[in-house]
């Protein structure tokens, strides 16, 4: 028997030794490789669930802390300074015009908050620049006197929650990616809502329309 | 337990389907799908979305081109946004151009002067509105202390409106008959009037109720006059049965849309006038009881034209068949209520006294001054009222000197004869020469002469950039003025131009730089600039029509023919003024072409009008020159071609267009700009830079029509 073919039968021999005694090596490695699997899917989706959030938004404090509570008992409803003009179109957040038909530069209460705003914007005659926390896309025409006017008269907390009854102003939520606001999406990373106000994607539109009209509507109703 | 490759691909296989199952991949994805809609992945579109607000609407008057027509202007939470014609408006009624409704873009220009500035070398330092002031006044100053006022001169845009007070009244309180208008339509209209109807007149014409209409190469749809107004009358015309007979050589969009194209050789359309006038003469097809009341000779001019005009004479002028000349006159004089327009192009410009006066008498002999539908011989809208100037003994020693030039032309023909500057100081307010006139090189020349030029402009133009100083001007949006509308309406009428919204640089309004200026020089001048403000000084001089011109945003000084039978005076046309002829030996001749969508006299046509300019008049950067297709000579359509004047030479494609007469190039006007604006700027060539001025006998107008010219 040649050299070479003493090393293969030694090899076969030795190959073959190997296998009858290497299912138990092997199930120790896959025992391993499925703790690596569910560490890393841990670890991954905690990260894709919790870090991610973090990474995607920054936050931004609003200019000084609004108590719309406050507002509510002192002016009235919503529409005291969120109102519809004449032409049907939405004023949105008022302008220090609509401020001051109450607030003067002599401020009305001995809070931080309203000393910036007399100092900062009554007194400059600046507008106060607000971060908008329903703010859709610019593709996106929305009309509130078609929600607010039309046959089911819909209330503003529908789409905006009960931000009436808010005592502060939560932070803003920017998304670094679109530079839109986090509401859009909704708090919840998973997209998951409880209530009709916690997302306002186009999803959101669409599954109210579907209730009420039959129909989820067409492209050019909002996007024009 | 060994870490072996399996642990490795259980992790990497752990960590894609975490990944997976966290919220991450659906939100990545639908954030991208997102961002893929934003500004911020194509920074070229729209990086400014339209803010949400208040809508109003506020009214104004355009004064953009001497057609003043009234605005309304859209705004949202007091921005304006858009710029529409304001309804019921006397002028333009609710109907706008699109030089108007893309105003807005002259508020954003690249070439506004957002400051004061100062010469310093080939550039400009910005300095203070006070020390800005001080320069000049202290220049001013010490012109006068040499006793010699006159060498103050002053080119405005028009001589009309207390803005343009203001400036004459400087003038001539500092003691400087030396003021100067660009040539405009108006400024032709009155020259017009001053030699057939007496000084102080000026002519319009009822284009909207006129029942045939031959214009003698009026643009009437490019711009001519009031550009809305025209179009309106023009668009009036089919319900009204009226006609439009057009005479030139190209077919404009005018000519294309008239109801019969006369081409005429270029610069014969004087001749093709007394042509028509001779046949009217020979077949007794005046109106006898106008023409008895002519004064300065008709029966000279009569004879005189009978024997020069032969219909076959004419026809061999100006190249329209013997009959189609009597044809015309025929036609012309058996009109209800006929109407012949002059002013070539826009009226603007060069223009031939010769021609417009014989498209005038054409007017005359049908009898049709003073009457609907034919033309109003008027005097000029008088209705400011200046208080009383006092002249110190400066002033008064200054105003008896004669002026430098007649015209703005003369002037610089003076300035570059002469060795010692005769002007030794200049002020240029809405006016560009250095761009709009003929040769401008020799313009920029005589600016080099004068040492101390103020340039009151709102953008860094070709003048402007040969200024030493420059007083920037709000825009018309930023400021109050009166605008009256002459440019050959039969009506007259002043409109109030209102700021649309504060200043967006550190400008003012000319007439308080010009009232500043004046307060800083001594007494003699200073006492007469009362107003502390040039809204105060508006507000005073306009007293007779301030309620409803404040109140209504406009003043109707007339609307109907004037009640008076107008003076004829032809001993202009009985001397028998020569016609003029282009300049050099070249066989074609280089005709430039108003077109609607550019502007040609002033600053520029806006970004948003440029990009309308269609692709056989510029391409990219090249600029078309039309050619008929039977005297191109084997050029090509698209081809390039070098075009040859005796003034300069240019490279340009070629377009051929059997709309334009054999032997005739023609190039569009309003390009060619070479300030810095990317969006305006560096297309296509300035036809100016390519004609030279050819002075009229008699009148010392510019009149070149054109000039001679070849392609190879």
């Amino acid at each position: 028997m040649s050299e070479i073919e003493n090393k293969a039968e030694n090899g076969s021999t030795e190959s073959a030794g190997e296998c009858t005694t290497g299912d138990t090596k092997d199930d120790k490695g896959l025992g391993l490789g499925v703790i690596f699997f569910i560490v890393a899917f841990i670890v991954c989706f905690l990260s894709g669930t919790l870090l991610f959030p973090k990474l995607l938004y920054s936050k931004k404090e609003q200019p000084f802390n609004f108590d719309h509570e406050l507002h509510v008992g002192e002016a009235g409803d919503c529409d005291a300074c969120h109102s519809l003009r004449d032409d049907g179109s939405f004023t949105g957040i008022p302008k220090l015009e609509t401020c001051l038909d109450c607030h003067s530069e002599e401020p009305m209460g001995e809070t931080d908050d309203e000393a910036i705003f007399t100092q900062e914007y009554v007194v400059k005659e600046k507008e106060v620049p607000w971060l908008v926390y329903s703010r859709q896309p610019d593709c996106v025409y929305f009309s509130h006197a078609a929600h607010l006017l039309g046959k089911d008269e819909m209330d503003c907390a529908s789409c905006h929650g009960p931000i009436g009854e808010s005592t502060s102003s939560r932070p803003y939520e920017e998304n670094r990616l679109t530079g839109y606001s986090r509401d859009i999406w909704g708090k919840n990373i998973f997209g998951i809502k409880k209530n009709s106000w916690d997302s306002m994607k186009m999803d959101d539109c669409a599954e109210c329309h579907k209730e009420k009209n039959d129909q989820k509507g067409y492209c050019f109703q909002c996007h024009k | 337990m060994k870490v072996d490759r399996r642990s490795f691909l259980g992790l990497g296989l752990g960590a894609v389907a975490g990944v997976t199952v966290s919220p991450m991949m659906l939100k990545l994805t639908d954030d991208s799908s997102i961002l893929s809609q934003t500004t911020k992945l194509w920074p070229w579109a729209l990086d400014h979305p339209p803010l949400d607000g208040e809508s109003t609407y506020e009214s104004s008057v355009c004064s953009l081109c001497p057609g003043a027509c009234g605005i309304s202007v859209r705004k949202i939470d007091n921005r304006p946004i858009k710029i529409e014609g304001l309804d019921d408006y006397p002028v333009n009624d609710g109907g706008a151009c699109l030089h108007g409704i893309a105003g807005l873009q002259y508020l954003y220009d690249p070439a506004r002067v957002k400051t004061p500035l100062k010469r310093n070398g080939d550039g400009f330092e910005e300095i203070s509105w006070d020390d800005a002031i001080a320069i000049v006044s202290g220049k001013l100053g010490d012109i006068r202390k040499s006793g010699a006022p006159e060498k103050l001169a002053c080119i405005i845009d028009k001589d009309q409106g207390s803005v343009s007070g203001l400036f004459k009244r400087l003038l001539e309180t500092f003691g400087s008959p030396n003021f100067y208008t660009m040539p405009s339509l108006e400024s032709n209209l009155e020259l017009t009037a001053e030699a057939l109807h007496g000084e102080g007149m000026t002519i319009g014409f009822d284009l909207a109720n006129a029942d045939l209409v031959l214009s003698f190469g009026a643009g009437l749809i490019e711009g001519w006059g009031s550009p809305v107004a025209c179009f309106k009358a023009n668009a009036s015309r089919k319900e009204r049965h009226a006609k439009l007979y057009q005479i030139e050589p190209r077919l404009s969009n005018t000519a294309a849309n008239a109801d019969k194209w006369i081409p005429v050789k270029p610069g014969t359309e004087a001749d093709l006038a007394l042509g028509i006038c001779a046949v009217m003469l020979k077949n007794n097809l005046f109106k006898g009881s106008a023409t008895s009341a002519f004064t300065g000779g008709f029966n000279k001019l009569a004879a005189q034209v009978q024997q020069d005009y032969s219909p076959v004479k004419t026809a061999e002028i100006t190249g329209v068949k013997a009959a189609d000349i009597e044809k015309l006159a025929t036609k012309f004089a058996k009109a209800k209520m006929p109407l012949a327009v002059f002013g070539k192009g826009r009226g603007d410009g060069a223009q031939s006294l010769k021609e417009m006066a014989a498209v005038q008498l054409l007017n005359c002999m049908v009898g049709n001054l003073n009457k609907k539908g034919g033309t109003f011989v008027m005097p000029k809208a008088e209705y400011l009222e200046f208080p009383e100037s006092s002249l110190d003994g400066i002033a008064q020693k200054g105003m008896l000197k004669e002026k430098t030039g007649k015209y703005v032309n003369q002037l610089f023909e003076k300035v570059n004869q002469t060795s010692k500057p005769v002007i030794e100081a200049l002020f240029v307010y809405n006016a560009n020469p250095c761009y709009n006139m003929h040769k401008p090189k020799t313009v920029k020349q005589a600016f080099e002469k004068i040492p101390f030029i103020v340039s009151f402009s709102s953008f860094l133009d070709e003048t402007a950039m040969e200024a030493d100083i420059i007083l920037p001007s709000h825009t018309f949006l930023e400021r109050f003025e009166d605008v009256a509308t002459g440019a050959g309406l039969a009506k007259s009428v002043v409109g109030l131009t209102k700021p649309m919204l504060d200043p967006i640089f550190d400008t003012r309004h000319p007439g308080d730089s010009v009232i500043s200026i004046a307060k800083a020089l001594e007494s003699g001048v200073a006492q007469n600039f009362e107003w502390e403000t040039y809204e105060e000084c508006l507000e005073g001089v306009t007293a007779g029509i301030w309620d409803s011109l404040s109140e209504d945003g406009f003043a109707l000084l007339s609307e109907e023919a004037p009640s008076t039978a107008a003076m004829v005076n032809v001993s202009y046309l009985a001397a028998g003024p020569a016609t003029v002829k282009a300049q050099g030996d070249y066989k074609l001749t280089l005709i430039p072409i108003d077109n609607m969508r550019l502007i040609s006299a002033g600053y520029s046509a806006s970004p948003f009008a440029i990009k309308t300019v269609a692709d056989t008049v510029l391409k990219g950067k090249d600029i078309l020159v039309e050619i008929n297709p039977l005297t191109a000579n084997g050029l090509k359509e698209g081809g390039y071609a070098t075009l040859a004047t005796p003034i300069g030479t240019a490279r340009v494609r070629i377009h051929l267009n059997e709309g334009i007469m054999p032997g005739v190039i023609g190039m569009v006007e309003g390009l060619g700009h070479t300030f810095d604006n990317i969006f305006v700027s560096n297309k296509g060539v300035n036809v100016n830079d390519l004609i030279g001025p050819v002075i009229e006998s008699g009148s010392g107008l510019d009149a070149a029509f054109g000039i001679k010219a070849k392609l190879s």
